[in-house]
Order: C-alpha cells, then sequence, then structure tokens
C-alpha cells in the first residue's frame, strides 16, 4: 500500500520512540550501576565500577547465579524435547483433537502468573513437596513449555508431509525418519525454542516468586532488595542479568551465523 | 496414512499435556478445592462451607478484583491505540525494518519485569533521571510521579505492550492489500477503510492481542508494588497476603476461583471464534 512519504516519515519516528520507551528505564538502570554514593539521586556527580567488585566478589550473588543458570538450562531443554512433540501435535499431524489441543496449549500463556504461581505452591504443599528450585523448574516449564511449542510449531506449519512419507515408502524406520527428516527440518524451531525457554526462564519473576521455597533467583533476590533493604548492588546486579542475556543472544547469532556461512560453503 | 496421522497426533501430544496436567489443571483444581474449605484449615478434609466466598463479598474483597479489572480494562484500551500504528506499519509499511523492531521488541520481554519496572521508579522519582535533570539543568524541580493509579496503569501499559503489538501486527498482517484496493477504488474514505476493512479482517489479531493484555493486566502485581507503592491494594496482592501473611488458604483459594473464573469464560469464549491454524500458520 502506497502510503505516502510524511506519513512513513512519521512511522519510522514513532517507532523509534516506542523502542525508546521500551528501553529508557534500562538507561536509569545503567547510570545508577555506575554512580558512586550509597543513596542515589540524579544527576549522578562521581562515576564509580565499585559496585561491580563487591557483586562478582559477592557469595550471595554468585549463589543466585548459579540457581538461575541451573533452573533456565533444565527449563530449556525440557522446554525443547516436549515443544518438539507439542508442535508436531499441534501443525502437522491431523488428528481429531487438534483444535482442542492448540486452544489447550494457550490456556497457561492467558493465565496470570502471579496467581498460576501461588496456585502451584497450594499444589506442592499438597502433594508435600517442599519448594525449591526444581519446583521453580516445574513452575516455569508451565508458562514456558506452551511458548517453546507455539515457537516450533511456526516452523512446522512449513513442513511438507510428503518428506516423511518418501522416507516412510523406501523403507525408513519411524526412529530413523525421526532422526533423518523431522529432527533436523525442525532444527532451526527447536533451537530458537531453546533460547528464548532460558532466557524467559532466566529473567522470570512472578513464577519464581512462590515456588523457589528456600532457593532464590536472580530477578527474585531484586525484587527482594528493592522492596525492603535497598543496596546499591541492585542496579549492579540488574545489569549483570541484562549483561548475561544478552551475551547469550550475541553468542547465539554468531553461531547461527558461522553455521549459515559454513552450510553454503560446503553447498 | 489418516490412522497413522490420530495415532502421532495423539502421542505427540502427551509430553506436553502430562505437563499442564501436573503443573496447570492439578494445582487450579486444588484451588477449587480449597475454596469451598472452612476458613484457615489447611487441609482438604473437611466439611465444604463456601464461607471464604461470604467473606470475599461482606469484607469487600471485591473492590480490589473490581480495581484490577478497571485498570485492565483501562491499560488494554491504551495499549490499543498505541500499538495500531506501529503494528500496522510493521506489517504493512516498513520491510526490513520490521524485523529490527520486532527484535528488539522481544529482547526487552528477556529483562525481568521488575528489573525493567525499577528502572522506571528510578526514572520517575523524585531526584530521579527525569526529576533529579530537570532541576539541575533547568531549575524545575517537581514532586516524584510515582505512588498513584495512573502510574500502575502506565507500568501495565509498558510491561504488556509486547503482548499487544505482536498478536496486532499479525492480524493487520492477514488484510490482503486487494480489499484495501478495491475499496479504496470504489471510492472508501480512510474511516471506511478502517471501519469496513481494517478492523474486521485485523479481528483474531485484535482478539488475541485485547485478550492476552487483559488477562495478564488483571493478574499483574510488580506494578502495583514496585511502581504503585500499594496505592490501590491489587486483586493478585490480596491473593498472596491471604496466602502468606494471613495464612487463610481458603480465602486466598476463593479470590483465585473468581479470578480464575472472569478469565477463563473470556479467554474461552474469545479463543473460540479464532482459527489459530490461520494466525500462526501464516508466519512464515
Amino acid at each position: 500500500m502506497g502510503a505516502s512519504r510524511s506519513t512513513k516519515l512519521a512511522l519510522y519516528a514513532y517507532a523509534a520512540l516506542v523502542v525508546a520507551f521500551l528501553y529508557l528505564p534500562l538507561v536509569s538502570v545503567g547510570f545508577a550501576s555506575i554512580s558512586r554514593a550509597r543513596y542515589l539521586t540524579f544527576p549522578i556527580k562521581k562515576y564509580a565500577t565499585k559496585w561491580y567488585g563487591s557483586a562478582f566478589a559477592s557469595e550471595t550473588v554468585m549463589d543466585l547465579l548459579v540457581v538461575s543458570l541451573r533452573i533456565a538450562l533444565i527449563v530449556a531443554a525440557v522446554s525443547m524435547t516436549v515443544g518438539f512433540f507439542g508442535a508436531l501435535a499441534f501443525a502437522r499431524y491431523n488428528w481429531r483433537y487438534r483444535s482442542l489441543f492448540q486452544k489447550v496449549i494457550l490456556l497457561p500463556i492467558f493465565f496470570p502468573q502471579a496467581v498460576l504461581g501461588l496456585a502451584l505452591l497450594i499444589w506442592f504443599n499438597a502433594l508435600g513437596v517442599i519448594p525449591d528450585w526444581k519446583t521453580a523448574v516445574v513452575a516455569h516449564l508451565v508458562w514456558i513449555a506452551p511458548i517453546a511449542t507455539l515457537i516450533i510449531a511456526i516452523r512446522a506449519y512449513s513442513f511438507d508431509p510428503a518428506l516423511e512419507e518418501a522416507a516412510s515408502d523406501m523403507g525408513a524406520s519411524t526412529w530413523q525418519i525421526l532422526r533423518e527428516i523431522t529432527i533436523p527440518l525442525l532444527m532451526p524451531g527447536i533451537i530458537s525454542a531453546g533460547l528464548f525457554a532460558f532466557l524467559l526462564s532466566w529473567g522470570n519473576f512472578p513464577l519464581s516468586l512462590f515456588t523457589t521455597g528456600a532457593d532464590s533467583t536472580l530477578p527474585e533476590w531484586l525484587y527482594a532488595k528493592v522492596v525492603s533493604g535497598y543496596t546499591p548492588l541492585v542496579p549492579t546486579v540488574g545489569v549483570l542479568t541484562v549483561a548475561g542475556s544478552l551475551l547469550l543472544i550475541g553468542i547465539a547469532f554468531a553461531v547461527f551465523h558461522v553455521f549459515k556461512f559454513a552450510s553454503s560453503r560446503s553447498a | 496414512m489418516d490412522k497413522a496421522n490420530q495415532r502421532f497426533g495423539f502421542l505427540c501430544s502427551l509430553p506436553i499435556l502430562v505437563v499442564l496436567g501436573l503443573g496447570f489443571l492439578a494445582p487450579l483444581a486444588v484451588v477449587a478445592l480449597y475454596s469451598t474449605m472452612p476458613e484457615r484449615v489447611f487441609s482438604l478434609a473437611n466439611f465444604p462451607t463456601f464461607e471464604a466466598f461470604r467473606t470475599l463479598v461482606e469484607q469487600s474483597y471485591y473492590k480490589s478484583l473490581l480495581w484490577s479489572l478497571g485498570m485492565a480494562v483501562v491499560a488494554t484500551c491504551m495499549l490499543f491505540l498505541l500499538c495500531w500504528p506501529l503494528a500496522y506499519a510493521m506489517a504493512k509499511v516498513f520491510r526490513s525494518f520490521a524485523l529490527a523492531i520486532t527484535i528488539l521488541v522481544v529482547m526487552s520481554l528477556f529483562v525481568s519485569e521488575n528489573i525493567r519496572l525499577f528502572g522506571w521508579s528510578l526514572t520517575l522519582m523524585k531526584g530521579g533521571l527525569l526529576e533529579g535533570h530537570a532541576r539541575a539543568w533547568f531549575g524545575i524541580g517537581f514532586e516524584g510521579l510515582l505512588y498513584n493509579v495512573p502510574i500502575i496503569v502506565f507500568g501495565l501499559v509498558y510491561v504488556y505492550l509486547p503482548f499487544m503489538l505482536f498478536p496486532l501486527a499479525q492480524g493487520i498482517a492477514m488484510i490482503p492489500d486487494d480489499a484495501r484496493q478495491a475499496a479504496t477504488d470504489l471510492g472508501a474514505s480512510r474511516w471506511q477503510l478502517l471501519i469496513e476493512i481494517d478492523l474486521p479482517l485485523a479481528a483474531p489479531g485484535i482478539a488475541v492481542g485485547s485478550l492476552l493484555t487483559f488477562v495478564l493486566a488483571a493478574g499483574a502485581l510488580a506494578e502495583s508494588k514496585l511502581l504503585g507503592g500499594q496505592a490501590v491494594i491489587v486483586i493478585a496482592d490480596e491473593i498472596e497476603t491471604a496466602f502468606t501473611y494471613s495464612q487463610n488458604w481458603p480465602l486466598g483459594s476463593a479470590l483465585s476461583v473468581v479470578l480464575i473464573v472472569i478469565i477463563g469464560c473470556l479467554v474461552t469464549y474469545g479463543l473460540a471464534r479464532v482459527d489459530l491454524d490461520s494466525i500462526i500458520g501464516r508466519n512464515r
């Protein structure tokens, strides 16, 4: 559709404004993390990186890091597996309850996470399970596995069933078809689902809040410190958490490009 | 082949259904059971009384519910208006730039919502990024902008923007350019184009985006705590208090059940009218 030049310009400006709006609070956190003063006020008078030193030296922060990392890695691995099969049921196979299944998968996404976290807390208690990081993995999965399913399903829609049928006609077993055809074709979707799952779990707060028990994740600790007992480490740890996500995204992009480059050379 | 389709489809659906059965359905069932128990008991082995629901009405807990629902409605309407032009541009005007916007918006989602909300409180507080610089550079000091109802709505709009933007863009991408072209050729005004072509054809995306933002905003907790300073007590806050400090599980469960029923009705009604294959499948 031919939008006029000035309309286009206005739309570009608007888009830039929305993105700036999304990132402005992070700018504040970034500045706060390098302020020297113990009690933060803007404009910042003296800058210092000493809080980063204390954050890296802090055992609490390292413990939080390990717990968050462990939860996110397991959530990513399970989401990729469960999501792979879920996506096939969602998009590939034409089975009787498919449309119902598609809607059931969406329900946890259309559900307030804080309420879900509290419901899980009561459920674990009824089961006699004492909450720790493992129950948080379950909580994260309820929300993240459906998202992973959707991401892989997008890929699975473009899947040509004739490929599997051809392999089957040539005598390949179900397992061979899965390994040689289905998994490689859906691989880009599976990898992005894993990346999403890791990052969403890493940054999740409302589910972790009620389901980690005595353990604590980075976002949870930040929340606790903001609500009561603010320390100058809060913005610093916040920045480090964001930096962790960025690092992972960067690595993922780099690996993706190297992979693409290598496969285009060999083709 | 049809029989194989049935069998594989069913088998592949099992893993995630197990996860959701154990982590979603079962907890909700337990909450529903607890809501019928007498107040302040911790076991399900009591005779159901429903007194928690009476407390809910008598002690005006419904006010929190109304605040939450009201703020969610306002946030959803604002998000629809804010996101429509951008979603439209992403679907129909921007080309490669749309991908850049998508990546930037998705990346913001990976930052924990409480870090971003904490960032807003640093930005808006007295002596924060805005007030501090305004005072130092222009000599205009003002009171901090935090701790009131509008700022909670602002927080909701901020946090849930991507949840409106993407479904909306997806819905607008489903409008065939031919339909708009034909309408323009037949002399439709811009307004007619919007009302008779764009809005009806993008309806699935509008429905999904509005449902998603409304539901998530109605159950939101962090915005009122971090930005609103509990200027009003939202429903999720009441539920948390009942489950934790006051140790009144049946009351917390009753409050949850009311919220879940409202959300459940809306989502079932909305999703039943949307063809997911066409929304998600087109995204390639």
